[in-house]
């Protein structure tokens, strides 16, 4: 663990002193790519918070993807039908909720296999969407707020305070879990029921109720991200358009140790290199067919899963269903 | 098979269908069109005719197989949801041996050509198999990616590397006449080869020992390895015999109904046979007539458009339906059915 630690520091160290060197370099480009870096992560990193919740209370949910898919599309045709973007992210959060309740209907109450659960999310979002789905549709996307004072700092201000509401809001969720999940009661007995739901249970926590709750709750943090997707980062809305995201998500969950902060910094990796791959593109410094560009993320999330495979541990009572004892 | 066990495990398939269909006759009322009209569409254009039968049969030929692929995975507990990938590789490989190889004869150049999308398809399977048995990693993530990593990387292939000369869409040379698979009557040949298969598929399950470690690994990993059952290594038969087929479905496509490889055919094979292993029951027969109706209801799609003005993204939506309706318990509950099999295991660990 101690080992680790360093190596993780270490890395850390390295990449700042890398940023560091680049912006005595080129101040403008360098700001630009590490806000990218944050611009293109935190979708993933939202994705992934949706996964720890379910999975730190013992459901497995691979219907993230759906969940995307779904609530970004909700959000875009509400905002276009409204012409309010503020409207369309409260409709891509209920969207991503309602996902989440089936999810955990599937799962808990019908107690179907969660992988089959997760799968059918994805392809009923996928077919629902694809149906409905009208061409030529726009949308009010919500517009970039500069933080007063903060936003003038140099460096920082452009990557951490120059962005959409949803990239604040995202953020500060994210924070606001991982003290919730390691520092409240709240946190104590949903980890607790991912691990031994039996014991939780004869410790007075409902399993059911907990379960059904935390689902839910990750189902509206995927619908933020959706909204997130098709109303702040892309704009718009195209068949099939989250690309695997909610899948990779998946994978930044385990490599990040089921920790919010470890998912963060992961999904920040992952968004860097796709600012330096886009930037390095763009300046022509490379010449990379963009099929291998596009790939680059996938074939990032099996390596990052070949390396933390085994090393890490899930929740112990992850995608088992639970029966309640018999007296 | 005894005739109430029969009508007891295909019951709750053929009750979802209906369900589906419904649900989608609804949806289709609400956009404002005539579902009757849509349906009749539908089917008299899938079914109603040779040439339409035909063009079903056509369609249903890669359903069986993509759906066998995910078959045998759901057999040995496994989740191979990257039948896309496979199908897509074999595909490509199978149209390049197609085109690129040159001067032998017909019986030698046509099952060199689909052997090759044998092998490429299974090497993709075996990919997802070892990082399954030698790393722990879940098949459900890593086959996910690699069918977008195969899709950027064929598209790649068939538009740069091997694009037909002066041509501007990313698509090979068209194949030779010594790799095209030959029509009996008209009919896709294919079809009863795809047939044949899933006869073997169900043989190799019910009869053999090889079959049947597979299954006792699918049902019970701890039992199979107590057994001495290499839990390891029948992962890797799975993935690599899946992927596979999944690749002989993707070289039948090329060599008898495209022609030539390009990227924007033989999409949602994969997905298709996901829908078709779960709706006939993980038993290798219970494809056949899973992919006849889904192969029908995807070649009359557009045809149904043209007549009853119904976005053909319907099937879509009818399919997603279907698969779940059939896997959600309420039905098999309310008809007092038979459970599936063969369950697939829950969780990312082994």
């Amino acid at each position: 663990m101690k080992k680790l630690l360093s190596f993780k520091w270490l890395l850390t160290l390295l990449l700042v002193v890398i940023t560091g060197y680049f912006y005595s370099k080129d101040g403008v480009i360098t700001s630009s790519v590490v806000s990218t870096a944050l611009i293109f992560g935190l979708p993933l990193a939202l994705a992934a918070m949706v996964g720890i919740m379910c999975e730190r209370t013992g459901i497995v949910n691979i219907g993230i993807e759906g969940t995307l898919l779904f609530s970004a599309f909700v959000g875009f045709f509400t905002a276009s039908a409204t012409d309010s973007d503020f409207y369309g992210v409260v409709a891509a959060v209920i969207a991503g909720t309602a996902s989440g309740v089936l999810l955990a209907f599937m799962s808990i109450s019908w107690k179907m296999d969660q992988i089959i659960a997760g799968t059918i999310i994805n392809i009923l979002a996928t077919g629902l969407t694809s149906f409905l789905y009208k061409q030529g549709h726009t949308a009010p996307t919500t517009s970039e707020i500069d933080i007063p004072w903060l936003s003038k700092i140099p460096f920082f201000g452009q990557v951490l305070f120059m962005h959409g509401p949803i990239v604040y809001i995202g953020l500060v969720l994210i924070f606001v879990l991982y003290v919730a999940l390691f520092h409240t009661s709240w946190g104590l007995r949903s980890r607790a029921v991912g691990e031994h739901p039996g014991s939780a249970d004869t410790a007075g926590v409902s399993v059911f109720k907990l379960r059904y709750l935390n689902v839910s709750i990750a189902g509206a943090v995927g619908g933020l991200a959706g909204a997130y997707l098709s109303l702040e980062l892309v704009g718009s809305w195209d068949r099939g358009f989250t690309a695997g995201k909610g899948f990779t998500a998946l994978a930044l969950m385990i490599f990040g140790r089921w920790n919010p902060m470890g998912a963060l910094a992961a999904a920040m990796f992952f968004g860097l290199t796709q600012a330096v791959t886009n930037q390095l593109m763009f300046s022509q410094i490379v010449k990379i067919p963009d099929q291998f560009v596009n790939m680059l993320p996938y074939i990032l999330t099996i390596v990052v899963l070949a390396i933390s495979a085994g090393k890490v541990r899930p929740p112990a009572a992850e995608g088992q269903q639970y029966e309640k004892e018999q007296a | 098979m005894a005739g109430k066990k029969f009508s007891r495990t295909w019951l709750t398939p053929v009750v979802a269908v209906l369900v589906a269909f419904a649900i989608g006759a609804i949806l289709i009322y609400i956009q404002g069109a005539d579902p009757l009209k849509a349906y009749q569409s539908l089917f008299s254009h899938a079914f109603g005719s040779w040439s339409g039968i035909a063009k079903t049969l056509g369609k249903a030929t890669p359903l069986v197989l993509s759906g066998l692929a995910v078959t045998i995975g759901l057999r040995a507990g496994l989740f191979n949801i990257g039948v896309q990938g496979q199908l897509v590789m074999g595909a490509f490989a199978a149209a390049w041996a197609g085109y690129f190889i040159h001067g032998l004869p017909i019986y030698i150049h046509l099952p060199v050509a689909l052997f090759f999308g044998v092998a490429f398809g299974a090497g993709i399977g075996l990919i997802a198999g070892a990082l399954k048995a030698y790393r722990g990693i879940h098949e459900v993530i890593t086959t996910i990616m690699l069918n977008s990593i195969i899709l950027a990387l064929v598209d790649y292939l068939a538009g740069h590397v091997f694009q037909e000369p002066g041509q501007i869409l990313a698509r090979t040379p068209h194949i030779l006449p010594s790799a095209t698979i030959p029509k009996i009557f008209s009919m896709p040949s294919g079809f009863f080869f795809a047939i044949l298969l899933a006869y073997g598929v169900w043989w190799v399950f019910q009869r053999t020992t090889s079959g049947f470690r597979l299954e006792t690994v699918g049902r019970n990993k701890s039992a199979a390895w107590y057994a001495g059952i290499s839990v390891k290594r029948s992962v890797l038969i799975a993935m690599a015999v899946g992927g596979g087929i999944a690749g002989l479905g993707g070289g039948i496509e090329s060599l008898g109904v495209i022609g030539r490889f390009e990227p924007t055919f033989n999409t949602g094979l994969g997905f298709d046979g996901i829908t078709i292993a779960l709706l006939g029951r993980a038993n290798p027969l219970g494809v056949i007539p899973g992919a006849i109706l889904i192969g029908g209801m995807r070649g009359a799609a557009a045809s149904m458009q043209f007549d009853a003005g119904v976005a053909p993204e319907i099937v879509d939506l009818i399919l997603a339906l279907v698969l779940f309706c059939v896997t959600a318990p309420f039905l098999a509950k309310w008809l007092k059915s038979t459970e599936v099999g063969a369950k697939i295991s829950s969780g990312w660990g082994n």
